[in-house]
């Protein structure tokens, strides 16, 4: 199995304040991880620092690497728009730019340069289509992305990430905001897509992580209290308070 | 789009392992009752080695049961499935100790000459492989009118294995020599007696999967 990403001894400080305290995880390539806990647990603010999110936020301090392909992230020489271009984030809340479904797809690769109008046609296609939402949009290009469903502006996000070309995705609570079946339409794609990207998703709802992830990891209080293949964490953690928190019976 | 495309699936290959497993299992009836009726030891010791990999297979569908109600919270009908799907393996494992039972007894047997020629007992076993044949087949289809009709052949064997038993005591009774065969073979016709139980057993479960409605026993 080869690793994606590797997090050794990972500290992060709000200030004084200690978020998250040694974190070190392996991330399997082709494998969607779930990161659940309660609120305030570090799980996002996990999630933002393996693509560097955090250095958007002053008072932030990070200790110990990050490597992606072996390569610690965290090195001074790292081009962090090229970083996040390989390693995409999708938000808890579908944010499409207020413009065509179109132009939201095109939008990633005219920045990176491209500009040929038959192969934005492809990009554009292949995204939406890797996304499961070309059948539904196909007809309507270059109407608005606001005029979408919630579920289908999540799948857009999702597309527009796809338009270039990451190997990470990171989700933050992608369904937060969206019903049941749009729900269970984003975790299809999340099923489909991990043939060719590794994701982390970071999940309010126990039951999410349970069906779509192949490793889960319970953080606390900062810690990441335990990690391991989905089937076990559910069926038989090893600490107690993973197991007090999955069965609903915490604090 | 489809939802849940790989849950069905899973719920599919669930159904699968539970029809390999009563391949192996109608396998292991027939090939005892074989190695009983021709006196084949080797056959019989085949039967017993044969009864670790349907033990196996019945833990295998029991870890997949209970990973598929922790990740998917099966409700309704797929509940019904994982449910059932539990039970089931159970009758199927049940009948594969029963298979062994009957290749042990053959192996036992094997230095005497029978005490009669065997008709009824391989009847009995064809009678109730036919239902756990059919039953499965119910379970496949969601055939709730086949899976009644297995319910009732139920009976027929029932009524096989007494006539065996009042056979057999008749033997006994006449010559006390043979007690010894004769109580081993009514042990043979009990097994597979059970065996056509475990078989309405699945008949029944797959009523229940498919109307939700529990059958109501006579």
């Amino acid at each position: 199995m080869k690793y994606k990403i590797q997090v050794n001894k990972l500290k992060l400080y709000y200030g004084d304040v200690l978020a998250l305290k040694k974190i070190s995880i392996d991330i399997a390539e082709n494998s969607v991880l779930a990161l659940i806990g309660p609120s305030g647990c570090g799980k996002s603010t996990f999630l933002k620092t393996l693509n560097r999110m955090n250095d958007l936020i002053e008072s932030v301090k990070i200790e110990g690497e990050v490597l992606l392909d072996g390569e610690n992230i965290y090195h001074p020489k790292i081009d962090t728009v090229m970083l996040r271009k390989r390693v995409g984030m999708v938000f808890q809340r579908p944010n499409p730019f207020p413009m065509s479904i179109y132009d939201n797809i095109a939008y990633g690769p005219r920045i990176h340069g491209q500009s040929n109008r038959a192969l934005l046609n492809e990009i554009v296609e292949k995204s939406l289509t890797g996304s499961a939402l070309w059948d539904e949009v196909k007809d309507r290009l270059h109407s608005s992305a606001m005029g979408l469903s919630g579920g289908q502006q999540q799948r857009l996000c999702i597309a527009r990430l796809l338009a270039v070309e990451p190997e990470v995705l990171l989700m933050d609570e992608p369904c937060s905001a969206l019903d049941p079946i749009s729900t269970m339409k984003i975790e299809e794609l999340v099923t489909e897509l991990k043939s060719q990207y590794t994701i982390v998703m970071v999940t309010h709802n126990m039951q999410q992580a349970a069906r779509v992830s192949d490793y889960t990891g319970f953080f606390l209080n900062g810690d990441l209290v335990e990690q391991d293949k989905t089937d076990n964490i559910f069926t038989r953690p090893q600490d107690k308070r993973t197991e007090d928190y999955i069965t609903g019976r915490f604090g | 789009m489809v939802t849940r495309q790989s849950y069905d699936q899973e719920l599919a290959d669930l159904r699968q392992s539970l029809l390999n497993m009563g391949k192996a299992v109608d396998q292991a009836i027939d090939e005892a009752v074989i190695s009983l009726a021709q006196q084949d030891s080797e056959l019989a010791r085949k039967v017993m080695d044969s009864d670790d990999e349907i033990d196996q297979m019945e833990i295998d569908i029991e870890d997949k049961c209970m990973v598929l109600i922790a990740r998917q919270q099966p409700l309704a009908r797929d509940l019904r499935i994982i449910g059932t799907g539990l039970k089931i393996t159970t009758d199927l494992e049940r009948m594969g100790d029963h298979a062994y039972d009957i290749a042990k007894i053959a192996l036992a047997m094997n230095n005497q000459s029978l005490i009669k020629p065997l008709v009824d007992i391989p009847r009995m076993a064809q009678m109730s492989q036919k239902m756990l044949k059919d039953s499965l087949e119910a379970y496949t289809t969601l055939d709730i009118t086949l899976a009644e009709q297995v319910c009732l052949n139920d009976d027929e064997v029932d009524n096989i294995y007494y006539q065996v038993f009042r056979e057999l005591l008749t033997y006994m009774m006449e010559d006390p020599t043979t007690i010894s065969q004769a109580t081993q073979l009514i042990f043979v016709a009990r097994y597979l007696e059970r065996i056509a139980d475990h078989a309405t057993n699945i008949a029944e479960w797959t009523v229940y999967l498919v109307t939700g409605q529990r059958r109501r026993k006579k």
